[in-house]
């Protein structure tokens, strides 16, 4: 068996030969054998595209057709309530124009062995939340006669969250490096260190105090526990992805986020390349529409060949064209064709949008081949 | 402490908002108060608000007090003896008129009988919540909302009788139906509207079957025999308009057959209808191309100079004539003048509309739809009592959008056409179905509307029975006549060399940039550039400079306005936008190279 499959390395991919071998009846005579991987062949390079084919302007209609049919504002929550998720139109408008704030980014943790079966699962769940003073205070006010803040704490709050007094004043001084901190009878009391007495700078300062980082993940603003397949897993919204990876109950594998551009900073951008595709997949079967994943795997790979990942905007892919007519025909014209003017670029008329303008057969299709022949003179 | 509003601007508190809102609301009953003003509490955000301002939508209810309304026998005796009028019994607050806040803080009854000591108010009838145009949809409580809402959008595009002085009216775009009938089935506001005077429809045969395709998608097929009995048939009449317009320099435009030697002459077979007068004669058949009133101008840009000059006297041609594709008969000429003393010639053509493949008809529930096929009389199926339907509906249009009123409307008429009467479909208020049903079977047809059937071509009957009824039908004023359109050579523009656009200047239909996507996907590499082509322009290139040079025709002679004579010049072909951006590129001080290389 591998020698038949030996003669055929390098003809196809090791992929299609491993299929080969995964699916094949561990005894097959040689000649059946010979049979099937000839069909095989065949059929691979029958599903291969053609030179010339135009796999992008294909892509683009095949995704582009269903996407008119999209509910255009969706949002709608996984799992239980009060967890909005951006999906729809407006989600791959997000990915497809690689905004590097998302609108609702989200993460999916997974816990290794014990704590995967609820082990502890609250307090990882809380230990994960982030915590800000205005989470645990009942009350701030501003004490302008004396230029102070007062700020008191839900001791219930605090207590289910196990915040003891020493360690929440702790956090507010790391939190808070250029105030003075006093407890006075359960009330925190924030006094600015310099003198100079400005009353909008204090109600800056309320606003910052509130902010105050406590514990937890930052980042992450609400945590769900779910059990999804037998285990526990924890549903976040926020992303955080590098400093839950660094965490030891975390099983790094599995974690995901929804923020590519978090995946490609953390995991490089093969990863983003595959949290791209599988993004777009989500929301587009989550639709009920049908797209084959090779038009999103040619979208993903124009956005990240360049090994960082680019929106499909001016400033993104379009920028990398080379032809300064493609660019121009794209937004903002008179800003390219100004800037080539300056640099004296060369426009080769190599690609499609050039050769339309000029009114030339564009080279894909029956348009590419070229007759090559000496002249007679 | 409640606020309150006037007219959205805070006015003041009070401590028993109910008690105000019943206090205005008996002054306004009074008629202390204007009868336009209207006050409403809103529980919600706990505030009164007082509206007097213009542009509230309000509607009339008959007061109810103690579930009683306040309207009596008595008011309606003198109402009918002419005694009282309706602003009477608005000053006496026997009914008043309420806009949606107020609404909200009151309880309607519908009918009298469900008046309970709750109730505030009681519909004077049920029609009244909708539109004059509205009621018009007969059983239209039987229909989804959306479907009578688009049912009465459609009644006010059918044609119709839309003004008994029509001769004599100049009207742009106007239609008329020849025949209009006034509906069997019909509703209370047919007879208030009086709108027999105004029909807009006829009633028709309908058949609900599919034949042989050509009524899917919505489209209906119609009896070609109906048609030449005169179903759907209408005129159409548009204005021509020409004015002597006065230019500066005591010039002024004239009214004549032009003479030959005007700028711009057509030629003499297009001038052959013009009488003396330079307008053409009434019942004149006119085809595309035909003048209908001769008319030239002064000579374009003159100057005070050129007066004096013997060449200025050739004046410049500019009738009206018929446009493209346009043909009909002279109407009426009407010559006057206009507010500036100018004199004034309209010229109204006629043109008869046949129902021909494309035309829109619609019944009153929305459901519109184009007719797919003519068929002979011969040709369509019949009932067994020899009943050949006028139109042929299709049934898939029926569960989807959930017209029940378009299948009670047929039966409804059928009864009514049998017996000879109207029927009342009034909303909320009609013959009950299954009245008609007993009176149907008691004509001696089946209760249900359904009949056999024979198939016209072959004679053989049909093994299902088929709905068929009577029902009032709308021919639309959107008719292919007026839309059909193609264009192989034509006008072009000026400056960008491409076709004109619009159906009016006979332009091209644009391949945009989704269309130019498909065939680059199919990579019809060679076509597209063909489609493309309609503004192709071979021009000479300088090859030392790369600039557009010129090729003078006369002295057979190719030069570079900049490198002269002595340089290779060679033509290539690009469209003439491109050479356009080329040019605005130079405007802005880019210099735009071309570098040319044989393909070959």
């Amino acid at each position: 068996m591998e020698d038949t499959l030996k003669k055929y390395e390098g003809r196809l991919p090791e992929s299609v030969l491993e299929d080969v071998r995964q699916s094949m009846p561990k005894k097959i005579s040689e000649s059946k054998l010979r049979e099937v991987m000839e069909t095989v062949e065949k059929e691979y390079t029958q599903m291969l595209a053609e030179p010339g084919e135009s796999v992008g302007i294909v892509s683009a209609e095949s995704i582009g057709e269903p996407g008119t049919q999209m509910t255009l504002n969706t949002f709608h929550f996984a799992g239980v309530a009060e967890m909005n998720i951006t999906t729809g139109l407006p989600r791959i408008i997000e990915i497809l124009d690689g905004r590097r704030n998302i609108t609702t980014p989200m993460m999916e943790i997974y816990l290794k062995k014990p704590y995967s079966q609820g082990k502890d699962i609250k307090k990882i769940a809380l230990y994960v939340k982030e915590t800000k003073l205005a989470d645990i205070a009942s009350e701030i006010t501003l004490n302008l006669a004396e230029s102070r803040i007062e700020v008191t704490i839900d001791n219930d709050k605090a207590k289910e969250l196990a915040i003891t007094e020493a360690n929440l004043l702790k956090a507010l001084k790391t939190a808070n490096k250029n105030l003075s901190i006093d407890i006075k009878k359960g009330i925190y009391i924030f006094k600015m260190k310099s003198k100079d007495e400005n009353s909008n700078a204090i109600y800056k300062l309320k606003e910052k105090i509130k902010e105050s980082y406590i514990r937890g993940v930052r980042g992450i603003t609400q945590i769900l526990p779910v059990k999804k397949d037998g285990e526990f897993i924890i549903i976040t919204a926020g992303s955080n992805l590098k400093k839950l990876l660094g965490l030891p109950f975390v099983d790094g594998t599995r974690t995901t986020t929804n923020d590519i551009f978090e995946i490609e900073e953390v995991l490089g951008i093969e990863a983003a390349r595959h949290a791209l595709i599988n993004e777009v997949f989500k929301v587009i079967e989550n639709q009920g529409l049908n797209v084959d994943i090779r038009h999103l795997m040619l979208v993903a790979d124009t956005m990240c060949f360049n090994g960082k990942l680019k929106g499909i905007t001016r400033y993104g892919v379009v920028r990398e064209k080379a032809s300064v007519l493609a660019r121009a025909s794209f937004e903002t014209p008179i800003k390219h064709i100004i800037s080539a003017s300056l640099t004296g670029e060369v426009d080769k008329l190599n690609s499609v949008v050039e050769n339309v303008m000029l009114n030339q057969p564009v080279p894909v299709g029956t348009g590419l081949p070229k007759l090559i022949t000496k002249r007679v003179k | 402490m409640v606020d309150t509003f006037l007219n959205g601007k805070f006015i003041g508190t009070t401590e028993n908002p109910l008690e105000l809102v019943r206090k205005i609301v008996d002054e306004r009953r009074k008629g202390i108060l204007s009868e336009n003003v209207n006050v409403s509490y809103d529980k919600e955000s706990n505030e009164v608000y007082i509206e007097g301002a213009k542009g509230r939508l309000r509607r009339p209810l008959i007061v109810v007090r103690d579930g009683k309304p306040v309207l009596t026998e008595q008011h309606i005796k003198q109402l009918e003896k002419k005694e009282i009028t309706w602003s009477d019994l608005v000053k006496q607050g026997v009914i008043e008129y309420l806009d949606a806040a107020e609404e909200d803080n009151s309880l309607v009854a519908f009918f009298e009988k469900d008046l309970t000591p709750k109730h505030t108010h009681l519909e004077i009838t049920p029609l009244a919540i909708f539109g004059l145009i509205t009621s018009l949809v007969p059983y239209a409580n039987f229909n989804s909302a959306q479907k009578v809402n688009t049912g009465s959008k459609n009644q006010k595009q059918a044609l119709g009788f839309y003004a008994a002085n029509y001769p004599v009216r100049m009207d742009m775009d106007v239609n008329l139906l020849h025949y209009p009938q006034s509906p069997i089935v019909r509703s209370v506001m047919h007879s208030i509207s009086d709108y027999e005077k105004h029909a807009s429809g006829q009633n028709i045969v309908v058949a609900v079957m599919s034949y042989k395709g050509y009524n899917m998608e919505d489209a209906v097929i119609i009896n070609k025999g109906s048609i030449e009995r005169g179903l759907g048939r209408g005129s159409y009449y548009r204005p021509m308009v020409a004015e002597e317009l006065r230019y500066s320099g005591g010039l002024v435009d004239e009214i004549s057959i032009p003479n030959k030697d005007v700028k711009g002459y057509k030629s003499e077979k297009d001038y052959r209808y013009l009488e003396d007068d330079g307008i053409i004669y009434p019942e004149a058949k006119v085809k595309e191309g035909d003048v209908i009133i001769g008319k030239t101008s002064p000579p374009r840009f003159l100057s005070s100079m050129d007066q004096y000059r013997l060449a200025s006297d050739t004046r410049r041609e500019s009738s009206v004539t018929m446009k493209h594709g346009e043909e009909g008969i002279v109407d009426m000429i009407l010559i006057t003048e206009n507010g500036e003393g100018n004199k004034l010639v309209q010229v109204k053509i006629r043109d008869e509309r046949i129902p021909e493949v494309g035309d829109k008809l619609t019944s009153r529930h929305g459901q519109k739809g184009v007719v797919g096929l003519i068929v002979p009389h011969a040709d369509m199926p019949f009932t067994a009592s020899g009943i050949v339907p006028d139109l042929l509906f299709s049934p898939h249009g029926i569960p989807s959008r959930m017209t029940m009123a378009h299948l009670i409307e047929l039966l409804a008429g059928k009864v009514g056409a049998l017996s000879g009467r109207y029927v009342n479909g009034t909303v909320f208020d009609s013959e009950p179905e299954d009245a008609l049903r007993k009176e149907l079977l008691g004509l001696g047809f089946r209760d249900n509307g359904l009949e056999t059937m024979f198939n016209g071509e072959t004679g053989e009957k049909f093994t299902v029975r088929i709905f068929v009824g009577d029902m009032y039908y709308l021919k639309l004023k959107h008719m292919v006549a007026n839309k059909i359109h193609s264009r192989a050579r034509g006008p072009i523009q000026l400056l960008t060399r491409q076709p004109t656009e619009g159906r009016a200047k006979e332009g091209g239909l644009r391949l945009g940039e989704m269309e130019k996507d498909t065939y680059v996907a199919h990579g019809a590499s060679l076509l597209l550039k063909e489609r493309f082509d309609s503004d192709r322009t071979i021009v000479p290139v300088c090859e030392t400079c790369g600039l557009i040079a010129i090729h003078d025709d006369f002295k057979r002679r190719d030069y570079c306005p900049t490198c002269g004579e002595s340089v290779e010049i060679s033509f290539i072909e690009i469209s003439y936008a491109f050479k356009l951006i080329l040019d605005e590129f130079k405007s802005m001080c880019i210099y735009p190279k071309i570098q040319l290389k044989s393909k070959y």
